[in-house]
């Protein structure tokens, strides 16, 4: 109620209040100063706190052998990165993410897949939207519980291939050369969902004239894809793309849940947490997970050049 | 119009180019149907992807031990109404106490956000001040900071601030670490005409009455575009409880589940009870709030 007579009593406060503004001006104006500060307190105590202290620590544990309670943090150089690029038990985690980065890029595919078909007349849609994407919203446990589930020998996948008269089928989770080919579909199936109604958001998001224009022209499904959907979405695939990658370097939840990273299952991130929580090596743990932000931070760097943001909200 | 483009000089690879073409276009209206079939098949065999893993989770939770032990995951419970296993998941599993704290720290982490979020929003967007520049790019670069990277350090300073095995560590760090949500509400505030803040001046009101009365109630959209995606990620979230509040009454419902696999061990029926327990009210939620929740995605990913 107020906003709409304050228009008219402000026009009038303002002619008023034009004869003495300079010693009224000091009083707010010094308040002024401060009060987005007073705004900004909170957020910004909370965000030092807990993210750019954290990260300056850590950046320090890095070049210590702490283990975590010790008053002494002593300090040993490179140590802790050496022995992350040297050591083959500490290196062989990065192989882990190949299987994931993999999973990623079809993850993507079926998206942008899926999200072409339906941007096209089909019947259900919503249905169909609905159900693909929903995996995306379920909690992780509960998803390595249903996977765990599907995958244990003479579970649901088990008793599916035996319809099709596969008697003998592999062990998915106890097989170390199969893990990690079950962990990363289990990651395709938990988030593609979220990458597909992405692309679907782009894809409806592009000017409709452009898909009449193109029936007019007898454009078929695939000309439309790609010059009208592709180069209409570019961005976001390009961010997604990124997403993925880094994504796939920093998996925890779903290998801990599922194998807690046994049969050559371990990841960066579990491998980090096993350090620094199970292990006390602190110092290490810390240099793993700083070499893990330097490699996020390059992607994201590579990502900004390759695709520059077109409405940059810096301001 | 590709025939068109070819030259009128016409070798044998080119003629057998245009036969070719000609037999595509030819085809044409008969391959309208062929990919048709595909496009249906292949959206089928998607939607049998996504929930039989599911449904035979949710067959399984109404089965009796000997029952479970003697059929095939594929066969359905012979009766519906068998609830036992759900009574075991929510009395033994702990299941209730996971529902407690995470209806705890949803509410508050929530509207610590909230409050948090469209400060700083409000702040950065109405205020032209020095520093202005400096504030927004701490929060830009925080973004590019992956939450779990930093947790080694993190746990550090959550320890030190004494918060370590309470609710506050989940509470306080999702309320501070949440830069998507400041954006959301930035975005939305650029929308609100300014015209508004100042008349509001002109009649007197301060900077915090303007706040409080004037662009907290225009931001509603913008809060429940938040509550709804935060809430799901808050409800999901494994990682920050089952780091910082492992203390057995501090189950929440990801890190009460996990819980499931010792003790149930083999009782798959008890296992897949408690994970359809935390499924279903996010199927719930979903089937309520579809349209919010895919555009608040949309809004949250893109930043």
């Amino acid at each position: 109620m107020s906003t709409v007579s304050s228009p008219v009593r402000g026009a009038a406060v303002r002619t008023t209040a034009t004869p003495p503004p300079a010693p009224r001006r000091r009083g707010p104006g010094r308040g002024w100063r401060v009060t987005p500060w007073l705004f900004l307190a909170a957020p910004l105590g909370l965000l030092v706190l807990f993210t750019y202290v954290p990260v300056a620590n850590m950046v320090w544990y890095s070049f210590t052998s702490w283990n975590g309670m010790a008053p002494v943090k002593e300090p040993v150089g490179l140590e802790n990165y050496q022995r992350i690029f040297t050591d083959p038990d500490m290196f062989s985690v990065f192989l882990v993410s190949l299987y994931y980065l993999a999973g990623a890029f079809l993850q993507l595919g079926l998206a942008l897949y899926f999200a072409t078909i339906l941007s096209f007349r089909t019947r259900a849609r919503n249905f169909f939207k609905g159900i693909i994407f929903f995996p995306y919203l379920i909690n992780g446990v509960a998803i390595g519980l249903v996977f765990l589930f599907f995958l244990r020998p003479g579970g649901t996948l088990d008793a599916l291939l035996a319809l099709v008269g596969v008697a003998e089928p592999p062990q998915w989770l106890g097989n170390p050369d199969l893990a990690n080919v079950s962990l990363a579909s289990t990651s395709v199936w938990r988030y593609m969902g979220l990458n597909f109604v992405l692309f679907l958001g782009a894809i409806q998001s592009i000017p409709h004239e452009l898909y009449e224009a193109a029936d007019l022209d007898g454009a078929t499904s695939w000309q439309k894809f790609r010059y009208i959907i592709a180069p209409g979405i570019k961005q976001v695939i390009g961010l997604t793309t990124i997403l993925a990658i880094s994504g796939s370097l920093a998996v925890f939840e779903i290998p801990w849940i599922m194998t807690g990273g046994a049969n050559g299952t371990t990841t960066f991130v579990i491998q980090t947490v096993q350090q620094a929580f199970e292990f006390k090596k602190f110092g290490l743990a810390s240099a793993m997970a700083v070499v893990l932000l330097l490699i996020v931070l390059l992607i994201t760097w590579i990502q900004r050049r390759i695709f520059p943001d077109e409405k940059v909200d810096l301001t | 119009m590709s025939t068109t483009t070819l030259p009128g000089r016409t070798g044998p690879v080119e003629r057998t180019v245009l036969r070719l073409r000609h037999g595509v276009r030819a085809l044409h209206p008969l391959l309208g149907p062929v990919a048709t079939t595909a496009k249906y098949a292949s959206l089928v065999v998607a939607c049998a992807a996504a929930i039989i893993p599911l449904v035979t989770v949710f067959m399984a939770a109404f089965k009796t031990k000997e029952e479970f032990a003697t059929t095939d995951p594929l066969t359905p419970p012979t009766t519906w109404t068998n609830l036992d296993n759900f009574v075991t998941a929510f009395t033994q599993g702990g299941m209730v106490q996971g529902f407690v704290n995470t209806s705890i720290i949803l509410v508050v982490a929530l509207v610590g956000t909230i409050v948090i979020g469209t400060m700083t929003a409000y702040a950065v967007d109405r205020f032209d001040f020095r520093g202005r520049r400096l504030v927004m790019g701490a929060f830009l670069l925080a973004t590019l900071v992956p939450a779990v990277t930093t947790q080694v350090a993190t746990f550090q300073v959550v320890n030190g601030l004494g918060l370590f095995n309470t609710r506050w560590a989940a509470i306080v760090l999702f309320t501070g670490t949440d830069i998507i949500s400041i954006y959301i509400f930035l975005q939305f505030m650029r929308g609100i005409s300014r015209s508004l803040d100042e008349a509001a001046m002109l009649d007197g009101a301060n900077r915090l009455t303007i706040y409080a009365r004037i662009i907290f109630p225009l931001l509603r959209p913008a809060i429940a575009t938040v509550v709804i995606v935060k809430g799901i990620a808050i409800y999901n979230e494994y990682y920050i409880p089952f780091l910082y509040m492992p203390s057995r009454d501090l189950g929440v419902v990801s890190t009460s589940l996990f819980r499931f696999m010792g003790p149930f061990g083999a009782q798959w029926e008890i296992i897949s009870a408690g994970a359809v327990l935390v499924i279903v009210p996010t199927l719930v939620a979903f089937l309520l709030l579809q349209r919010q929740i895919y555009s608040g995605l949309t809004s949250g990913a893109t930043k």
